[in-house]
């Protein structure tokens, strides 16, 4: 998965940062985690967030770690994107978050 | 037991309880959505709780992806059934099927989520496995 050849591509690729406010009323439960999971992994670029601005940062393709961080409603997800497909990516986790993640 | 015609890893729910079975496939279904090859057993031939190994290895037939099948079990009986299962399938089916340490609900729909973005069945099952990590 992450060979070195992929390492070296992804540093050619400037970091891409924004941020959006949880809304729907459950947070980031269950459901909206796999959401945004199987949506970051369309993605070849490198997705994480972080409920600061520094971090500490999280694998958005992981379901597991997404699901850990259990962010609440009102919460703000910073992401951190870095990938040939960064700008679609990020601009699809931003719309997933603001739209409530279809359920808001 | 439902399925779905997809090359992304197959998804086997066994539990000593049909109803935990069946549940844990609708809300894999609820969650993450058709694009994952699921089935699920559960009971013992009588129709009462246990597991027994045809039930498993048509769960594993009708789940069946050229990526291979990960398996959700619950407790004992349901695990070394799923084992002996695996040890009865032909051998290049067989190393395409493994039974991963990880809660059956929570497993599968984790298993579900890394198979439905096309992950490999190493991946399927080392992140179902995050959950005791």
């Amino acid at each position: 998965m992450h060979d070195v050849n992929a390492g070296r591509a992804a540093e050619a690729f400037a970091t891409l940062t924004a941020s959006a406010v949880l809304v729907n009323p459950v947070g980031l439960h269950a459901r909206p985690s796999v959401k945004l999971t199987q949506s970051a992994k369309g993605f070849a670029a490198r997705i994480e967030f972080a409920l600061a601005a520094d971090g500490p940062w999280t694998d958005a393709k992981s379901p597991v770690k997404v699901m850990r961080v259990k962010a609440p409603q009102g919460a703000t997800l910073h992401f951190r994107v870095t990938g040939p497909d960064g700008e679609a990516a990020l601009a699809a986790m931003l719309a997933l978050v603001r739209d409530g993640f279809g359920e808001a | 037991m439902s399925s779905s015609n997809s090359a992304n890893v197959g998804i086997v729910i066994v539990s000593h309880s049909p109803k935990i079975a069946e549940g844990a496939a609708d809300m894999v279904r609820q969650m993450v959505g058709s694009a994952v090859p699921l089935a699920w057993t559960g009971g013992d031939v009588d129709g009462g709780l246990g597991t027994n190994v045809a039930g498993i290895l048509e769960a594993i037939e009708a789940a069946w992806s050229p990526a291979g099948v990960a398996v959700l079990v619950d407790l004992g009986g349901a695990e070394t059934n799923s084992e002996m299962a695996v040890e009865m399938l032909a051998e290049d089916r067989r190393v395409r099927v493994v039974v991963c340490n990880a809660p059956v609900v929570e497993g599968a729909v984790i298993a579900a989520t890394e198979s439905s973005g096309g992950s490999s069945l190493a991946a399927v099952k080392r992140s179902a496995e995050e959950f005791y990590a």
